[in-house]
């Protein structure tokens, strides 16, 4: 049952309707936040603590066939990181991608009530569902991979907009996805079909198909808008990680015209210098752009110095990350719809790309006109593990610090970038906005990253501390849904959260041009495909807007 | 038979690691069995005729008769009291049975491992080491030119691997299908599934990790001397041969099976094929599947592996997952006399594993879940009677490529699926220790 | 007189077939405890098919009936017989640390025919 609650004397930081720092009372009931509760509702005391909405990952790989491979993969990394069981707690193994219950955990204990996996191919959409089923106490969704699907690229080259625009209303309904995901448009039929190749240049032919990157990339942004998705394409731009790819990122954001559109861990795309040399910084350049455009938003891909995974569905990029490190690699083709590479990985202070790399994050930070479009990420686990949110918050909040840590980076990494100039500390109020608030709206979750009357009651208590790191490592009380389960640091309850996903309308004529395609080049049949209702028993569907 | 039929279309057949999704079942609804299975192959058809609604008791206490409910305060009462509880089998029932048996082992602080662990459990142990470049089943129809079967018999093991997957069908850029492929096969001896084979190398038994390292060797552009056909009974031309055609492929697979793992080298033999895939990647596009043996035993890799972080050969003594093959794994806490009760679900191990370790098996009680008797459940002190996934139950099944399928049953048992014995066995095991 | 020779445990469809059918029933027992020696094999132990041998690893021995083999080249030096408890009662049951006790390629003394 959920409780009735009266939280008083916090210090409330609630970006969205504007309250910044002031103390009020926030009542619980019924799993919402309500203007008014009885006498008789549970009294928590906030003195001394700062209250938020439940903090909001928009960006993060923590459930599917790619991470639990990665999962696999590593058992050395779980073996140091043990998470036990408590009384009403199931036990797992942590590291960098912990188990399924440590990860649900995890997030909640730094405070965070909702999360959404990344990037998932719709033929392991099950294998998704699944996992975050057995992923506690926060809300959940998925982006569906579309960027490098094979049908969609078919009716692309015969310029069938309309169709285009069905299948792709018709695969968010069958995936049960939240939102349209793009890896580095053609990249995967580069990598699977041309001997392990690549493609560079958003106006090169996309290996057998008619079709160029620039147009994958426009007619999904169109779709994801004329659908009224809550939240708009989602892309991971061609030339991660290479030197002068911001130019790309730049391409790719102009293709938008004006469209609402994402660009996800935009810090490993904001590389200048020559192809194949070192890389430099422009994050100069690209925080200009966004913020001069407010139809663009972004999530950083921060760097934290320590051990990562990399897992991409930009299958060249890991391959290319192999042959640096030269460790285990796992490769993982899923057909007509994505590829794969995990890679682990650690990020270094000495090594000049990876302290460029941690710079570049906080200069996109410290550089953003409008945090509400510059949410804070380190594409989990890529730039390394969410546990690392604190120390992060730390470095934007706190600027002596900040300094300490660059002191440690290789030096002339740090001169190709701008981040001793920038005095910048974020305030409670900023990192409430890029933690909860931003992520929440750029979704368009109405209900969360706010504590309005109406809202989901994701509600998170911290004790104030100067060490910003402390404070954000343990949330005192944390509530989902208005279930107190957390409590003096301490779990009290477990609790299941919901699937959040999109459900557009679609002609159901569009399956008579599928399932040929499926019969063709599918290893299973197209009735298998599509995920049933069992999969999505506790779930929400975020309608679309404007039609 | 009666006159009373429905056809279930779309419906998967769960005996290999095929798990083929294309059977369409008659059913007759009065005689409660599957009277026709189109599509299926040879064994699908012997498991689909084979699995009907026998007439055994629901449950077995001390080989006697028991309903359902006294059977499950019997199994909890056993588990709750033993020290060394263990829990294996688990890859011939759906993922949400296998997400139960986890949820006891975790309460119980028990031992928890699958069949992998004596089948492709030394692949999964190379992969840990080496990482592994696979892909899809559709991929190697659409795109593969030539496939490598390697210490496996597909013919008599997985009777459809060349017909849906493997050989035959004809894909996006392998128009021609066979045509249009080079198939190698390697093995001991010619089986049946030589006839199918472009080139078959006949390699000495013991020795596929010596031609498997030549060959990466070869690839790396190293030397290797002729004496490699009198230690390996293949001869160095074949092997450049080889290894040039896996370089100048477009898209090649390695698909590998128990003739590696079983055998002198075990995980070594994997990993080398493992690396040998992963190394071809600097020339071309190369991937290397396992071809699992059981319906969902890779269902049982997944689960136990995204609850805990690990495969297989898990122990929960201490309140939290560790992983120890050796240590772990079933074989070896039978075989050294260290667990004290054992509850062994859709699997047989009395029948399958080595003499100390049944020895041990037939000394401690046993729970067996199993639609129909077997060599376990005979020794069984607590012995389940349940429906068949597949086709008595719903649920979720992971083929051999980790692709998830949701099941269609074809008809309705009297007796309860293997989660909801598990499931019943776990509340009760709660009420145990909460009231303890 | 007893010889040494290698056991290969493999998979056939009867062995798939008769399991589905039950492993306690005639079939399954029937199919996976035959063995298959080289022509050249049986010629040179004196055996003919359907006669009975015993095999022996160095834990345990077991009785099997042996049939000809039919197929394609020579085995001689080899031995098939179809996964079951009796090729896998010959196993050892150490794993060396692996988990997977070995099975594949067992080498084990052959004696026989033995009287019915």
């Amino acid at each position: 049952m959920p409780e009735c609650l009266r939280i008083v004397n916090g210090k409330i930081h609630d970006p969205a309707n504007n309250i910044n720092g002031e103390v009020r009372e926030i009542c619980v009931q019924d799993g919402k936040i309500v203007e008014g509760v009885s006498d008789d509702a549970t009294r928590i005391d906030a003195h001394g603590m700062v209250v938020m909405p439940g903090g909001v990952d928009m960006h993060c790989h923590i459930a599917g066939a790619k991470v639990n491979l990665a999962r696999k993969l590593q058992p050395e990394d779980h073996r140091h990181d043990v998470h036990p069981a408590t009384e009403y707690t199931r036990s797992g193994t942590g590291g960098v991608v912990p188990s399924t219950f440590a990860t649900g955990y995890r997030y909640a204990t730094l405070g965070y009530t909702t999360a959404m996996e990344a990037a998932v191919p719709p033929l392991t959409a099950r294998h998704v569902l699944e996992e975050l089923h057995d992923t506690p106490i926060i809300d959940k969704g998925f982006y569906v991979l579309l960027g490098n699907n094979v049908f969609l690229y078919k009716l692309l080259e015969q310029g069938r907009m309309d169709d285009v625009r069905q299948a792709v209303a018709w695969w968010l309904n069958a995936s049960k996805a939240y939102a349209i995901k793009l890896v580095s448009p053609g990249c995967d039929e580069a990598w699977k079909g041309k001997k392990n190749s690549n493609i560079t240049n958003l106006d090169e032919k996309i290996n057998a198909f008619d079709i160029t990157p620039r147009q994958v990339i426009k007619a999904l942004i169109d779709v994801a808008n004329d659908l009224g998705l809550p939240h708009p394409a989602h892309i991971h731009c061609n030339n991660l990680g290479h030197s002068g790819n911001y130019q790309t990122t730049l391409e790719t954001m102009l293709i938008a015209e004006g469209r609402r559109v994402h660009l996800t861990h935009i810090q490993f795309h904001s590389y200048g210098g020559e192809p194949g040399k070192n890389p430099v910084s422009r994050a100069a350049a690209i925080s200009e752009f966004v913020n001069a455009n407010p139809n663009i938003s972004a999530d950083v891909g921060q760097v934290m110095f320590g051990k990562s995974t990399s897992m991409t569905a930009d299958a060249p990029l890991a391959w290319m990350l192999r042959n640096v490190k030269k460790g285990k690699w796992i490769n993982a083709d899923t057909e007509c719809e994505s590829g794969c590479g995990i890679m682990p990985f650690s990020y270094q202070e000495h090594i000049y790309t990876h302290a460029l790399q941690w710079a570049i994050g906080l200069e996109l930070f410290l550089m953003a006109k409008d945090p509400w479009r510059m949410v804070l990420s380190t594409d989990h686990p890529n730039g390394g593990s969410f546990m690392n949110y604190p120390r992060l918050i730390k470095l934007l909040m706190d600027s002596a610090f900040r300094r300490e840590q660059a002191a440690l980076v290789n030096q002339k990494a740090l001169k190709k970038t701008s981040l001793m100039d920038l005095n910048r500390e974020y305030t409670l109020q900023e990192i409430a906005i890029v933690t909860r608030a931003g992520p929440a709206k750029l979704l368009g979750l109405a209900n969360k990253g706010h504590l309005g009357a109406g809202a989901d009651a994701d509600i998170t208590i911290y004790d104030e501390q100067d060490d910003k790191e402390l404070m954000f490592n343990a949330a005192r009380f944390v509530i989902k849904d208005g279930h107190l389960f957390i409590k003096d640091h301490e779990f009290c309850a477990d609790h299941q959260g919901r699937i959040l996903h999109v459900a557009p309308e679609f002609e159901a004529t569009i399956e008579d041009e599928i399932k040929p395609f499926f019969d063709n080049y599918y290893s299973i049949r197209f009735a298998n495909y599509a995920v049933d209702e069992s999969y999505v028993a506790h779930s929400q569907i975020i309608p679309t807007v404007g039609h | 038979m009666s006159e009373n039929t429905k056809v279930v279309e779309n419906a998967t057949c769960t005996f290999c690691g095929c798990v083929c999704d294309d059977m369409d079942l008659t059913v007759d609804l009065d005689e409660h069995r599957i009277t026709k299975a189109k599509n299926a192959c040879v064994l699908g058809r012997a498991w689909f005729a084979e699995h009907t609604v026998e007439a055994y008791p629901a449950a077995l206490i001390d080989g006697k008769e028991a309903t359902t409910e006294e059977a499950v305060e019997a199994a909890a009462q056993i588990l709750v009291n033993a020290r060394f509880p263990i829990i294996y089998g688990m890859s011939d029932t759906t993922c949400e049975a296998q997400k139960q048996a986890v949820a006891i082992a975790n309460y119980l602080r028990a031992n928890i491992d699958t069949t992998t662990s004596v089948c492709h459990g030394p692949s999964g142990m190379a992969f840990q080491g080496v990482g592994e470049s696979s892909a899809t089943l559709g991929e190697i129809k659409n795109r593969a030119d030539l496939v490598i079967y390697w210490g496996g018999n597909p013919a008599e093991a997985h009777p459809r691997h060349f017909t849906r997957y493997g050989v035959t069908p004809k894909g996006m850029y392998i128009p021609n299908g066979k045509k249009d492929r080079t198939m190698v096969l390697v093995d001991v001896r010619e089986t049946p599934s030589a006839p199918v084979a472009d080139i078959f190398l006949r390699v000495k038994p013991g020795t596929d990790f010596e031609v498997l390292w030549a060959l990466r060797a070869l690839v790396k552009g190293r030397t290797i001397d002729s004496s490699i056909e009198e230690k390996t009974g293949i001869p160095l031309e074949t092997l450049e041969d080889l290894v040039e055609r896996m370089k100048s492929c477009q898209f090649g697979v390695l698909f590998f099976g128990m003739g590696l793992t079983m055998t002198r080298g075990r995980h070594f033999n994997s990993g080398a094929l493992l690396a040998l895939a992963s190394d071809l990647n600097e020339f071309t596009h190369f991937v290397a599947n396992p071809v699992r043996g059981h319906g969902n035993v890779t269902g049982a890799d997944n689960v136990v592996s995204w609850q805990t972080g690990y495969p297989f050969g898990v122990n929960f003594n201490r309140g939290y997952p560790r992983f120890n093959p050796g240590e772990f794994t079933t074989a070896d806490v039978l075989a050294r006399g260290e667990a004290d009760a054992a509850c062994i679900i859709a699997s047989d191990p009395a029948s399958n594993f080595s003499r100390p370790a049944i020895e041990h098996l037939m000394k401690i009680p046993v729970i067996t879940f199993d639609p129909k008797p077997s060599v376990t459940s005979k020794l069984a002190k607590v012995a389940f009677t349940t429906a068949t996934y597949g086709i008595n139950v719903p649920g979720t099944v992971y083929r051999m490529d980790d692709v998830p399928i949701t099941l269609r049953p074809a008809f309705e048992s009297p007796y309860p699926s293997d989660e909801d014995v598990l499931t019943a066995i776990k509340n009760r095991i709660l009420e145990l220790k909460a009231a303890a | 007189m007893a010889e040494t020779i290698m056991l290969v445990p493999v998979r056939t469809n009867k062995q798939g077939t008769s399991l589905n059918a039950g492993k306690l029933k005639d079939e399954y027992q029937l199919v996976t405890s035959t063995v298959e020696i080289d022509p050249a094999d049986m010629e040179r132990l004196g055996l003919t098919t359907g006669d009975k041998v015993r095999l022996r690893s160095p834990a345990v021995e077991t009785v099997v009936t042996c049939q000809q083999r039919k197929g394609k080249g020579s085995t001689a030096g080899m031995m098939f017989i179809a996964y079951g408890p009796p090729s896998s009662e010959l196993m050892d049951g150490d794993t060396a640390g692996t988990g997977m006790p070995l099975s594949k390629h067992l080498l084990v003394e052959i004696e026989g025919p033995l009287a019915s």
